[in-house]
C-alpha cells in the first residue's frame, strides 16, 4: 500500500505530459476530421476512400504506428537538412492524431448523412446559402453524434498515449513500462490507475457534453465543457513553470541496471542542488538521440552499443582504445560529453544452464556451433536485430532450432523453465551467479566490449557543478557490485525497488 | 407589394433516361390560386420546384414578373418565395418562433412579428417557445406556412402540403390557406393528387400527365365535363364517391 502511494507520487509530471499530448492530438484530430467528414458526406465516392484510409490506419497497432514515424521523420529531417525532431512529442502527436481520425470522421459523416432530407430541403427552400445551412442546420443536428465520436477518439488517444514512452515522449506509460521491467507492480498499478482514471473522467465529461447537447440542456454541456477545460489546465499545470536550468532529466533504458544507475546519478545530482526528473524505459536507439537533443541531460550507455549502433563500426579494438574513440566521436558529432567509464562491463554474453552446459561439454561459442541445431535460443527484444548478433554469426555459424524474443526478466525465466536453452544474457546481470548459469567464452572476440559509459548532454557539457557531481562515479563501480545491485531488483523474492538498490550500491562503493 | 405573376416557358426536366417535365408552357397571372393536379410521377412536383430552383430545368425558362429565375442567386430567389411541402421539414433543434423567424434572419432583415404570424395561421401564441416535436402534425404544418410567409412572400408554393394530415385537419387548413391567399393577395400554386381539393380551393386547375399539361380549366368548366379525358377521369373519382355516399344516405 505504501509502495502504491509512493508510486502515485510520480504521477503528476507524467500526467501533465500525457494530458498535453492527448489533448493536442485530439484537437488536431478534430481539426483535420471535420473538413474531411463534410467532404465525405457531400461526395460519397471520396467519402468511401477517406473512411477506407482512416480504417486502414486504425488496423496498424498503435505501437507500430508510433515506431513508424521515427524513421519517417528521420528521413524527412535529412531531406530538409535537419531540424525535425524524430523522437518525443512530434512523432507521438502525429501517430495519435492519425489514430483519432476514424471515430470522428465516421460519426461526423453518420451525423450529416442521417439528417432528415426534409430538413435539408427546408433549409434550401427558405434560402440558406450552403454556409448558412452548415452553420445553422447541419452542424447543430450533427453535433450530438459528432461529440460521441470525439468521445471515443479521446478514450483511444489517452490509452494509446501510454505507448509514446517508447519513442521518448514522457507519458503515464513511463510508469507502466518501467514497472513491468523491474516487476514493480505498485508502479505498474499506479500508472494504470492514472491512465484509466484519466480516460474515465474524460469519457464521463464528454459524455455529459453529449447528453447536454442531445437534450438541449445548455447548463449541463456548458458546465461539463468548463470542467473539461479546467481539468486540462489543472492537469498540465506542472508544465507551465518556467524551464529551470536546475531541473535535470536522467534517461534510462528499459532494464533494471539502467534504473538503478539513473537513481544513483539522480541522488548525486540532488545533493548537488539539482531537481531531478527521470525518463525511464527509453529504447536504445531513442535514448542517445534524446541526449544529443538535450531532452535528456545524462544517462549511461555501453561502449559496444554506441560502437555498433551509433558509429556503425564492426571492428573490435581493445577496450581502452574503444572508449577513447567513442569519446572523440560523441564530442565531434553532436557535442555529447563522455565523462568516463563507470568501471564495469555489461556485455552481451551467451549463457546456458550450468548443468546443461557441463553435460553437453559446451564452454565457448565455438563449442556451441555443433550443438546449436538441437537448442533453442532466447534473446532480449532487440538482440536478434542488433549488429552484435550479426557479428557473432559471422564468427560462429550458429543455427538454432528456434529463436524467440523476451523482455529481459522473462528471458531468464525461459532459460530456467527449459523454454530456451541458450540466452543472450548480460555480463553484469546478478541472475547469472544466482541461477548458476555458465557464460560461454568468445575465443574469436566477435563481441566488442561493453564498458558502461557516463554520457552528458551538450548543454550540460560545460556545467562544472553538474560534471563535478558525476565525476566521482567514474571507475568506481566493480562488476560484482553492479551484479549484486541488479540482483536485488531482479530476484523473485524480496525484491527491492531501484532507488533502494541504488542506495545500497552507493554505500557499497563508498559514496 | 402586389402579387407576382409566373410564366413557364417550354420547361423541360430530364433525369438520366426519363423525362419528368416535357416542354410545359403556362402563364399564371398575379393573384391567381392555381391547382396543379396529376397522378404520382406525372411531374407536377418537379415542375413546381423549378420555380424556386430546387430543380433546375434542363431546357426552358421560368419567369417571375417577367424576370428569369435563373439570373438571380438561388438563395436570394428562394427568400422571396414561400415553399411548404408534405414532409414539413421544421428545424427540430429550433423553437417554433426560431423556425418562423429563420427566413428574415438569414436574409439579415428586420426581426419578424412572431405572435402576429402565429395569429395568421391560427396557432396559440404560447406555442412560440415549443419545439416542433411537441406539436401535432396539423400544428407543424401551420408553423411551416407561417415560416413560408414570414419574409413577406407574395408567391406561395404548396407541394402536397396537406398530404400527410388527417382529413379533418386537411380540410380546415385548405380553407384557411384559401382565405389567407385572398386576404394577403398572394399568387398560389397548390400541387395535389386530390382533384376534390383542387376543385374546392383553386381558381384554375392544371392537369399533368407524363410530364405534359393535358388540361387547363376552371373548376366550373371541369364540373361541366370539359377539359379532356384525363381531367375528367380525375374529376370522376370524387363525383362518384359523393354520389355513392348520397345513395347510402337515402
Amino acid at each position: 500500500m505504501n509502495a502504491l502511494v509512493a508510486a502515485l507520487g510520480r504521477v503528476p509530471p507524467l500526467l501533465a505530459q500525457h494530458v498535453l499530448l492527448s489533448a493536442a492530438a485530439l484537437a488536431l484530430g478534430i481539426a483535420i476530421s471535420l473538413p474531411l467528414a463534410i467532404l465525405a458526406a457531400r461526395r460519397p465516392r471520396i467519402g468511401t476512400a477517406i473512411l477506407g484510409i482512416a480504417s486502414l490506419i486504425q488496423t496498424i497497432p498503435a505501437l507500430a504506428l508510433l515506431a513508424l514515424f521515427y524513421p519517417l521523420l528521420l528521413w524527412l529531417s535529412g531531406l530538409v537538412g535537419g531540424g525535425i525532431p524524430a523522437l518525443g512529442f512530434l512523432p507521438s502527436l502525429i501517430a495519435l492524431t492519425l489514430y483519432a481520425l476514424l471515430p470522428i470522421i465516421r460519426n461526423g459523416v453518420a451525423g450529416l448523412v442521417g439528417i432528415d432530407p426534409a430538413v435539408t430541403q427546408a433549409a434550401d427552400a427558405v434560402g440558406m446559402t450552403p454556409a448558412q445551412k452548415l452553420r445553422l442546420v447541419e452542424a447543430p443536428l450533427t453535433l450530438p453524434v459528432l461529440v460521441a465520436g470525439i468521445r471515443t477518439a479521446a478514450v483511444w488517444t489517452i490509452g494509446a498515449a501510454t505507448l509514446s514512452t517508447t519513442v521518448g515522449q514522457p507519458s503515464l506509460g513511463d510508469m507502466i513500462f518501467a514497472g513491468l521491467q523491474t516487476q514493480n507492480w505498485a508502479l505498474v498499478l499506479a500508472g494504470c490507475i492514472a491512465a484509466a482514471g484519466l480516460a474515465l473522467v474524460t469519457d464521463a465529461l464528454i459524455g455529459l457534453i453529449e447528453r447536454g447537447i442531445a437534450h438541449r440542456r445548455r447548463p449541463l454541456w456548458i458546465g461539463a465543457l468548463i470542467a473539461l477545460v479546467a481539468g486540462l489546465a489543472l492537469a498540465t499545470a506542472p508544465l507551465w513553470q518556467r524551464a529551470d536550468t536546475k531541473v535535470v532529466t536522467i534517461g534510462a533504458k528499459n532494464f533494471s541496471e539502467q534504473y538503478i544507475l539513473a537513481r544513483l546519478i539522480g541522488d548525486r545530482l540532488e545533493r548537488a542542488g539539482y531537481t531531478v526528473r527521470y525518463r525511464d524505459g527509453l529504447g536504445s536507439a531513442v535514448v542517445y538521440g534524446a541526449l544529443s537533443g538535450n531532452d535528456v541531460d545524462v544517462y549511461v550507455d555501453y561502449a559496444g552499443t554506441l560502437w555498433n549502433g551509433q558509429m556503425h563500426r564492426s571492428d573490435v579494438p581493445d577496450r581502452r582504445a574503444m572508449v577513447a574513440a567513442i569519446g572523440r566521436w560523441t564530442q565531434a558529432s553532436s557535442g555529447v560529453r563522455l565523462i568516463g567509464p563507470l568501471g564495469f562491463e555489461n556485455a552481451y554474453a551467451f549463457a546456458m544452464r550450468g548443468a546443461d552446459a557441463k553435460a553437453r561439454g559446451i564452454a565457448s561459442l565455438a563449442d556451441l556451433v555443433a550443438a546449436a541445431p538441437s537448442l533453442k535460443l532466447g534473446s532480449d527484444l532487440e538482440f536478434l536485430e542488433r549488429p552484435e548478433w550479426a557479428a557473432v554469426r559471422r564468427a560462429y555459424p550458429l543455427r538454432f532450432a528456434a529463436a524467440k524474443s523476451y523482455a529481459p526478466t522473462f528471458m531468464y525465466r525461459a532459460l530456467a523453465s527449459g523454454e530456451a536453452d541458450v540466452i543472450s544474457a548480460f555480463s553484469s546481470d546478478g541472475r547469472i551467479a544466482a541461477d548458476g548459469l555458465t557464460v560461454l567464452t568468445d575465443p574469436k572476440r566477435a563481441i566488442p566490449s561493453y564498458d558502461a559509459l557516463l554520457l552528458v548532454a551538450p548543454r550540460r557539457a560545460k556545467d562544472a557543478a553538474f560534471v563535478a557531481a558525476l565525476q566521482p562515479l567514474v571507475g568506481r563501480i566493480p562488476v560484482t557490485a553492479m551484479r549484486e545491485a541488479n540482483y536485488r531488483v531482479d530476484r523473485d523474492a524480496d525484491k527491492q525497488p531501484p532507488d533502494q538498490a541504488a542506495d545500497w550500491l552507493a554505500r557499497r562503493i563508498g559514496l | 407589394m402586389p402579387a407576382e405573376s409566373l410564366r413557364f416557358d417550354a420547361v423541360t426536366k430530364r433525369f438520366d433516361d426519363t423525362v419528368a417535365v416535357d416542354g410545359v408552357s403556362a402563364t399564371i397571372p398575379a393573384g391567381q390560386f392555381v391547382a396543379l393536379v396529376g397522378a404520382s410521377g406525372s411531374g407536377k412536383s418537379t415542375l413546381l420546384k423549378t420555380v424556386n430552383r430546387l430543380v433546375e430545368p434542363s431546357d426552358g425558362r421560368v419567369l417571375i414578373d417577367d424576370a428569369d429565375v435563373a439570373t438571380r442567386p438561388a438563395p436570394a430567389l428562394r427568400r422571396g418565395i414561400g415553399y411548404v411541402f408534405q414532409s414539413i421539414g421544421l428545424f427540430p433543434h429550433m423553437t417554433v418562433a426560431e423556425n418562423i423567424a429563420i427566413g428574415p434572419r438569414i436574409a439579415g432583415g428586420p426581426p419578424v412579428d412572431v405572435p402576429a404570424l402565429l395569429d395568421l395561421v391560427a396557432l396559440p401564441r404560447e406555442l412560440a417557445g415549443r419545439r416542433p416535436d411537441a406539436l401535432s402534425g396539423g400544428q407543424r404544418q401551420r408553423v411551416a406556412i407561417a415560416r413560408a410567409l414570414a419574409p413577406g412572400a407574395k408567391l406561395l408554393l404548396l407541394d402536397e402540403a396537406f398530404g400527410a394530415l388527417d382529413p379533418v385537419t386537411r380540410d380546415a387548413l385548405g380553407q384557411e390557406i384559401r382565405a389567407l391567399h385572398d386576404r394577403l393577395g398572394l399568387t398560389t400554386i397548390l400541387v395535389t393528387h386530390d382533384m376534390a381539393e383542387a376543385l374546392l380551393l383553386a381558381d384554375r386547375v392544371l392537369v399533368m400527365q407524363a410530364g405534359r399539361l393535358v388540361a387547363d380549366a376552371t373548376p366550373a368548366q371541369l364540373l361541366r365535363g370539359e377539359g379532356g379525358n384525363t381531367a375528367q377521369a380525375l374529376v370522376a373519382v370524387p363525383r362518384d364517391q359523393a354520389e355513392r355516399l348520397r345513395e347510402m344516405a337515402r
